[in-house]
């Protein structure tokens, strides 16, 4: 077990630094220039380079690259260009936001996908179950943005049971927080939860089929316990794994639930830093949302191995 | 249970007569009910086991062995139409409600699948398994649970008993994980063991040894066996009565002996004629030509006529079963003594 999780850590770093490289180099390949985005159209050519200087964007990319990574292990991430603040204080304002957003649409996504997948697989072929099979292929095909205008008008403008947009912080209390993340992390999950209850679905009857649950019923089990337990535990795995995509896909599609809710989050603040060609602070961005994504895909492997016993001798 | 002590009606099958009987199935039939109506899986099948007594259910493959086990265990698949008696122990189960069936599972009868690395649950470990069968059946603590499951491992030869619960079956030898399947099958004191091909996945080697096992617990435990195969070596060596099964038919039935040294039924004879002989100087095999009709496509009268050399214009109605010679066969021209 211990072999496992030393393995499975290595892999993390590749996880966190080819998307670092990718964005450290795609961002100076675009056009468009930090120095030229602050001065404005005014500015000289002789200031624009001279402030080119003091950002240290005159250097040759691999010098860039190396202070940065040096910024990395020494915790400083640089000043963003645009707020002049230290981005080691900035991203955490919106990183907190972003994090909570995806764990509730992540926790809704499993919670929905494997209830109704359950509900799914244990009617198959009746009219509940068609029911939850449209539904969900429904749900795939809708994208969130849609969905999320859509929860809007029902439950937020329409029966009033929600803000519109917005966002309480957790230190404001449960209430509070609920009702500011529940409609964006319904938004968010929805489809990734129809994603999990098909996969739910399609591994529960696979799962009932197998040699091992008919041994659990001739062994005198009750139903409940052969499938809530002896199918379950293997049923779930494949939404397990789903999950860990989903997580990543959450992180990423957050930016159009961000701006449509109105949360300081951190698809927002990438999407503004990128705007502003703010090299430090969506460096700074992309490495929290890399490493976010790194510790939830951990946590997954993890879950994984406690509930298959076959990987953690591998 | 006194009834049973009372001498039972003769019966020229059985060879201790005062054994009562565990298992009577009559009548059995099945059919599975699918989209253009009801597809006949199993008719008019009857057999019966006493206590201590090894019955053989033979057949090729698809010919409704196991799916005859599994509606004797209650677990037939939901769409089966099951009709006649199946008796245990005296009583009725046949007419219980699902509920009342799934009871008598693990605590009456136990059951031996043929591929134990599949029967077993990949993701729990082996104490795990055994303990929630205790537990729940026999109403027994975690701790005394874990106790008998250590013991019973040692009962059917699993050395490191108390390891091996910690264990997961994909860690255990193909004989360890029959061994295991044994006995969780025998761990709630079951008067009827099915098992079905139990030793069909396992290594030659390895075969010799479950069967001895099995063997060695039916003597201990004084277990009525059903025994579901296609080896009539096994049957010869193992049971004492079998039951010869074609197309959804008992086609003949009686003496394990008596089938294998003197077949009434055209089936029998060619199974037999078709198993390699080590000692009569026969170099040919003789098989059966033809194949087992597939389900919804059996022949009106003798399932087996197309395949028969001696079918004729009387094969086109169906026999019952009765008695010829030693055993019951369902043919209108019966095989007389050893060929």
């Amino acid at each position: 077990m211990l072999r496992y999780l030393g393995k499975r850590f290595l892999l993390i770093l590749p996880t966190i630094f080819v998307p670092l490289i990718l964005v450290f180099l795609l961002l100076r390949l675009s056009p468009g220039d930090p120095a030229g985005m602050m001065l404005g159209d005014q500015a000289t050519a002789e200031q624009i380079a001279a402030l080119r200087t003091q950002l240290g964007l005159d250097q040759p990319i691999w010098v860039q690259f190396l202070l940065w990574l040096k910024g990395i292990v020494t915790l400083d991430l640089g000043n963003s260009i645009f707020f002049r603040e230290p981005v080691m204080q900035i991203v955490p304002r919106y990183a907190g936001v972003t994090i909570m957003l995806t764990l509730v649409a992540l926790t809704l996504a499993i919670l929905i996908g494997i209830t109704m997948g359950l509900i799914s697989a244990m009617n198959r072929n009746r009219p509940i179950d068609r029911g939850v099979v449209t539904t969900a292929v429904l749900g795939i095909s809708l994208p969130e943005f849609w969905f999320a205008l859509l929860l809007i008008f029902i439950f937020a403008v329409t029966l009033r049971w929600f803000p519109v947009a917005g966002y309480n912080p957790p230190s404001a209390g449960v209430i509070a927080f609920a009702s500011t993340i529940f409609l964006p992390a319904l938004a968010l999950g929805v489809r990734q939860s129809a994603l999990m209850t098909r996969m739910m679905r399609s591994s529960m009857l696979d799962v009932l089929n197998e040699p091992y649950i008919t041994t659990a019923r001739a062994q005198g089990l009750p139903e409940s316990k052969v499938i809530g337990q002896y199918a379950m535990r293997t049923a779930a795995m494949p939404v397990v794994t789903v999950a860990g995509l989903s997580a990543g896909y959450m992180l990423g599609g957050a930016v159009a639930i961000e701006i449509i809710f109105a949360l300081p989050g951190l698809g927002r603040m990438l999407v503004e830093a990128v705007g502003r060609r703010d090299y430090p602070l969506v460096e700074g961005g992309v490495l929290t949302i890399s490493l976010v994504l790194a510790v939830l895909n951990l946590a997954i492997d993890l879950i994984y191995a406690i509930l298959d016993p076959r990987i953690r001798y591998q | 249970m006194t009834a049973h002590l009372a001498p039972l009606p003769a019966d020229q099958l059985s060879p201790a007569p005062l054994a009562p009987t565990v298992l009577d199935v009559d009548n059995l039939s099945l059919s599975l009910r699918n989209a253009d109506g009801m597809l006949p899986i199993v008719t008019d099948v009857s057999f019966s086991i006493r206590q201590g007594e090894a019955v053989a259910l033979v057949g090729e493959s698809g010919c409704g062995k196991s799916i005859t086990a599994s509606a004797i265990m209650g677990i037939a698949p939901e769409n089966a139409v099951i009709s006649g008696t199946i008796t245990l122990n005296g009583k009725v189960i046949s007419n219980l409600s699902p509920g009342d069936r799934r009871r008598l599972c693990g605590r009456h009868m136990g059951f031996i699948f043929q591929e134990p690395m599949t029967a077993l649950h990949p993701a729990l470990s082996i104490g795990r398994q055994m303990t929630d069968t205790l537990r729940h059946n026999l109403g027994l603590s975690q701790g005394e649970a874990t106790n008998r499951a250590a013991e019973l491992l040692d009962r059917v030869g699993i050395p490191r008993a108390r390891d091996i619960l910690k264990g997961y079956v994909h860690e255990l030898s193909g004989g360890m994980r029959q061994r295991v399947m044994i006995a969780l099958a025998i761990s709630c004191g079951p008067s009827l063991i099915i098992a079905d091909e139990p030793t069909t996945a396992l290594d030659v080697t390895i075969q010799a040894q479950v069967l001895d096992l099995l063997e060695d617990m039916r003597r201990e435990l004084n277990l009525a066996m059903l025994f579901i195969t296609h080896d009539l070596e096994v049957v010869g060596d193992f049971c004492e009565k079998a039951v010869v099964m074609y197309a959804g038919d008992v086609v003949e039935r009686g003496l394990s002996a008596d089938i294998v040294g003197a077949p009434t039924h055209p089936y029998a004879r060619g199974l037999i004629d078709a198993v390699p002989a080590h000692d009569d100087g026969r170099t040919r095999l003789t098989p059966i030509l033809g194949t087992v009709p597939p389900v919804g496509q059996w022949p009106e009268g003798c399932r087996f006529a197309p395949r028969c050399s001696r079918a004729d214009a009387q094969c086109q109605t169906r026999p019952s079963l009765e008695r010829h010679g030693q055993t019951d066969a369902r043919c209108w021209h019966p095989l007389e003594g050893n060929r």
